[in-house]
């Protein structure tokens, strides 16, 4: 069984402000995930990992090959879904922690964490969005505040939070240690086991090599999926 | 639980085209929304957005093409063929207009709370105490001071305005929003709180939205999807963040790349 297969998927960028420039991104990505495991994409910057995992996301398109991704009884192809299949699988089937926190002006910690379960589940979703910031060691006084003036780290948290909230088959994870201190970082880890075993599938790009070790069932390296210029 | 296929969209337009004489206001468009949906229109002055958005809401007349929406009887019409009485409903119960500049959408002489209450009493409510009760309500939701209630929309700032606007045109619990450019004219601290104000009314009500803008951050905080049109018609379509995160297009990559970051 698994909850995420991908066949032959490749990116290029074309840039037409650049007289059509064609940035090859990946070719041939293969590889697909169990629930309960986690991946991890190994590689340099700009290897194509972030952009991996917004192709499985469904942010960014993909222009070739397949992504099948688990949704309920059915297994669901981003490469080729309608918008509105897309949002479906983000609300029921995919989650996903990014590099950073995209903050919205006048919405309090709290909140940017419970919106996660919709905003109809948004009191339930304030007591649990609190349990999780008070575990990543955000304090309480700053719930209220609206995470802009955070620091990184704070904010990663919070977004850290936003996307452990859901319970989701699949969790993507765009590095999501890497502005926290060792302390935070090892919440995250046992966050990451707990994900685990509740059978989430998990693809991350994380640069720290001990995270890398405490969490990683298998590592793949992005360098196999260079596409050729 | 997937995504019905048997739902039916509350809105479609099919190749939809407006000519004035032989200029082109828009061409060839077509598209479903489905309720629940918030999609952002986005392009430059005279790409074809406000000319759909009339279309859109049945107050011009299409040479070509037709709109079709689900009554709330369930059964599909076109809005060509509806009778005045039935357009005069959707205008006023089923539907919300916000207009860029509140005066439009306003009636400035009358005070706010019976700019919100006129919406009610077009439905049928007669209680005087029910309408003034509902209209506080409505004004605590968007944020305006309930003590202002008697005041007419004069002696209220621009963003009240725009506010108070938003408060007339769900008052009836409208399926379907049209807003046209509904942050444009207002300072970006009175943006902000608008723009949050809106974003929480259209999930909290489950509301689909057609919303005009030129304005990305606008379609990137309320839209689940977005269409890029120039000169009158669509050149790409997609999820917000596909869109905006991944253009395809020459003219959306320019309107991407052209924004400042602050």
């Amino acid at each position: 069984m698994v909850a995420l297969d991908i066949t032959d998927a490749a990116k290029t960028f074309t840039m037409h402000l650049r007289d059509g420039l064609r940035l090859p991104v990946v070719a041939g990505v293969n590889f697909s995930v169990a629930p309960g495991q986690c991946v991890v994409l190994a590689g340099p910057s700009g290897a194509g990992k972030s952009s991996i995992l917004k192709m499985i996301y469904g942010s960014y398109r993909c222009d070739q090959g397949r992504i099948l991704v688990c949704h309920g009884d059915a297994m669901v192809d981003v490469a080729t879904a309608p918008p509105r299949q897309i949002l479906a699988l983000r609300r029921q089937a995919i989650g996903y922690v990014s590099q950073f926190l995209r903050a919205v002006p006048r919405v309090p910690a709290i909140d940017v964490v419970a919106e996660a379960l919709g905003r109809a589940a948004i009191d339930d979703g304030r007591t649990r969005a609190g349990v999780l910031l008070r575990r990543l060691n955000i304090p309480e006084r700053l719930w209220g505040l609206p995470p802009a003036t955070f620091s990184g780290g704070e904010q990663q948290r919070v977004n850290i939070a936003r996307g452990f909230l859901p319970a989701l088959p699949i969790l993507l994870l765009d590095e999501p240690t890497a502005s926290l201190d060792s302390r935070n970082r090892d919440v995250v880890i046992d966050l990451i086991a707990e994900k685990k075993r509740d059978g989430v599938a998990i693809v991350a790009i994380i640069h720290d090599d001990d995270v890398r070790d405490a969490i990683a069932d298998r590592v793949i390296d992005v360098n196999q999926f260079a596409a050729a210029a | 639980m997937t995504i019905a296929a048997t739902e039916k969209p509350l809105l479609a337009a099919h190749e939809l085209t407006k000519y004035y004489g032989r200029q082109v206001g828009c061409r060839g468009v077509s598209f479903a929304l489905y309720e629940g949906e918030v999609l952002a229109v986005v392009g430059e002055s005279g790409s074809g957005k406000s000319t759909l958005l009339q279309l859109l809401s049945a107050q011009l007349e299409p040479s070509a093409g037709h709109v079709r929406y689900r009554m709330r009887d369930g059964v599909t019409r076109d809005l060509a063929e509806l009778g005045d009485a039935e357009r005069r409903f959707l205008f006023r119960t089923d539907w919300g207009y916000v207009h860029q500049d509140p005066m439009l959408g306003l009636r400035m002489a009358v005070s706010a709370g019976a700019n919100v209450g006129e919406r009610l009493m077009a439905v049928g409510w007669r209680h005087y105490g029910d309408i003034r009760g509902t209209a506080m309500d409505w004004l605590a939701r968007v944020e305006i001071e309930t003590g202002r209630i008697d005041e007419t929309p004069h002696s209220y700032s621009g963003g009240m305005r725009q506010r108070l606007q938003i408060a007339r045109n769900l008052v009836s619990s409208p399926r379907l929003v049209f807003m046209d450019e509904p942050t444009g004219g207002l300072d970006v601290s009175v943006q902000a709180r608008l723009l949050d104000l809106l974003r929480g009314l259209v999930a909290e009500l489950g509301l689909a939205a057609v919303v005009v803008t030129h304005d990305l951050a606008v379609a990137r905080l309320l839209s689940h999807r977005i269409m890029v049109m120039k000169g009158g018609e669509v050149i790409e379509t997609g999820l917000t963040d596909q869109v905006l995160d991944d253009p395809r297009e020459a003219y959306t990559q320019l309107l991407v790349s052209s924004i400042l970051p602050p």
